[in-house]
């Protein structure tokens, strides 16, 4: 293993610790409850937007709090959910009387672990909504799984529903916009190598020179298939084909596509993927009005990239164009 | 069982899971996310950084600052699942001063309850349950036969054994390894691992007393 750390078990706290002092005109650290935390928080009558989850993905989600879009953010170790001492911790900090949603991206352990989470701050007479992000479509829904997991779409909501919160909307209203976000938006990734976990220090899977992984999540865990490597025209036609299908989007049709990194892969091939995607659905004469490229949630250094695609209406699109202020995503101010 | 038992049982399950870390580890990499021994290994070693204020405790009340301890410090689904495991173990033998072999049977059931009521799995899902399950039913045969403590938790630990290999060949349906589908297939559970090292401690425990 070769990474730049000083040690396995600081890596999360080390670089909370950069990060905070990389911008600390719109965000603080605190290292003792493990929080990341807009600086100006609580916003009062304001909504807190509170997401989570395991560190690994960054800039998701400590670089996406500041102003038009998350409150806070509770890193976890790599991987691994945080717990509810740091959601109920970033939840009483962010309240401004307005209420607190929280973005949940569907793994068991995040699940879990907001659920307890938001039965501790009821206690505390704080109301929250909380939403679940499921947008793979590499995973069945079913029976048979733990149900879709949240991925791409995730960043995109954090972004939307920040905007329409730094508004002033009611909590009830910022909540229906983060469903109706979800159930727009679909993605699928794949994988070129595997990643390293600190802690782990080896490779989660082995994938040989010819090989690579689609339908992978976030973790650094395996795909649904293993195939022979194809032509970066070929892979998006495998990523954005079933998108479309489930999305049953049709020809007239605006979306947002956006083209992620996973990590280890540079912009000149997620810029050769975004060329497949485009003709691919001007091809079905579906037009692109916005897009987003580039590494927006990544796992570690894996080399791959992920396709999101979400349907705009102009509610959707006028709080994406809202103003955003954050150490990874900034415009309009 | 006692409370200093309990210490003891828990002291136990610190020193294996230190030792296992990389062995859980390796177990979730394949058909989870490698971290199941670093998540483990993190929670009890949180659990025995509490033992001076734990020893005069009563055993439910050690076992619910175990479960506290847990939610707060593993993360991943196993801190809320352990978690909600070990405050309802606590529950269910409030005010003992010593545990007999129905109460703790009734410890393992109201654990075996906590990760059900949580996690919603059932038996056969290729998780903790599938470990669990079969070792509640050893341990509820002995104690109708009257067997001794030791006996019923050698015989819930030997249960555990063979439910956590009888996890290979099961299809993952929940948790993350769920997501591989068939490809889960042929991979020992983490979780189901992890619960029998604890039921193996807790049958080294009780043989030793």
């Amino acid at each position: 293993m070769k990474k730049l750390i000083n040690k396995v078990e600081d890596v999360v706290n080390d670089s909370l610790a950069g990060m905070g002092a990389a911008h600390a005109n719109l965000l603080r650290v605190d290292l003792e409850s493990q929080i990341v935390v807009r600086k100006n928080a609580p916003v009062q009558s304001k909504v807190g937007i509170l997401s989570g989850g395991g560190s690994g993905h960054e800039p998701m989600h400590g670089g996406y709090v500041g102003i038009g879009m998350l409150d806070a953010a509770c890193p976890g170790a790599i991987f691994t959910s945080p717990v509810p001492d740091q959601m109920l911790a970033a939840t009483r900090a962010v309240n401004g009387q307005a209420g607190v949603l929280h973005i949940i991206k569907n793994y068991t352990g995040d699940v879990l672990n907001f659920e307890m989470a938001a039965e501790l701050a009821e206690l505390d007479g704080i109301k929250i909504e909380s939403v679940v992000t499921n947008d793979d479509v590499a995973v069945q829904d079913s029976l048979y799984t733990a149900g879709r997991r949240g991925v791409g779409v995730t960043v995109l909501l954090e972004k939307i529903v920040g905007g329409l919160a730094e508004t002033g909307a009611p909590l009830e209203q910022v909540a229906a916009l983060a469903r109706k976000v979800n159930s727009h938006g679909r993605s699928m990734g794949m994988a070129l190598t595997a990643c390293t976990v600190p802690a782990a220090g080896e490779p989660t899977f082995d994938l040989s020179e010819d090989e690579m992984e689609i339908g992978i999540g976030i973790h650094g865990e395996p795909g649904r298939r293993r195939l022979k490597l194809a032509s970066a025209a070929q892979i998006t036609e495998m990523l954005a084909t079933p998108i479309i299908e489930d999305l049953e989007l049709k020809a007239g049709e605006q979306v947002l596509a956006f083209v992620n990194g996973m990590g280890g892969t540079p912009l000149i091939e997620l810029y050769i993927i975004y060329d497949s995607l485009n003709r691919i659905l001007t091809g079905k004469n579906i037009r692109i009005v916005r897009n987003l490229i580039g590494n927006y949630i990544t796992s570690l250094e894996m080399a791959g990239c992920s396709i999101t695609l979400l349907r705009l209406d102009d509610e959707i699109t006028r709080y994406w164009d809202a103003p955003v202020y954050t150490p990874a995503l900034r415009w309009g101010m | 069982m006692t409370n200093q038992d309990i210490i003891r049982w828990l002291d136990r399950i610190a020193d294996e899971l230190r030792a296992n870390t990389h062995y859980l580890t390796q177990l979730d990499s394949p058909i989870g996310d490698a971290d199941h021994g670093t998540n483990m290994n993190r929670g009890f070693s949180a659990v025995h950084a509490k033992f001076p204020t734990m020893t005069a405790m009563d055993i439910a009340t050690q076992l619910k600052t175990v479960g506290t301890t847990l939610v707060s410090t593993v993360g991943g689904a196993s801190g809320p699942l352990y978690g909600t495991a070990f405050l309802r173990a606590g529950g269910a033998v409030a005010s003992k001063q010593e545990l007999t072999a129905s109460d703790i049977v009734a410890m393992l059931e109201a654990f075996l309850g906590g990760i059900i009521a949580r996690g919603k799995a059932q038996v056969g899902e290729k998780t903790m349950v599938d470990a669990l399950t079969p070792a509640l039913h050893a341990a509820k045969q002995e104690l109708d036969q009257g067997a001794s403590i030791a006996d019923i938790t050698a015989k819930a630990a030997a249960a555990a054994e063979e439910g956590m290999k009888a996890t290979i060949p099961m299809l993952a349906t929940k948790g993350r390894a769920s997501y591989l589908a068939e490809r889960s297939i042929g991979h020992q559970d983490p979780g189901a691992t992890s619960s029998w090292i604890m039921l193996r401690c807790l049958a080294e425990v009780c043989s030793d007393r």
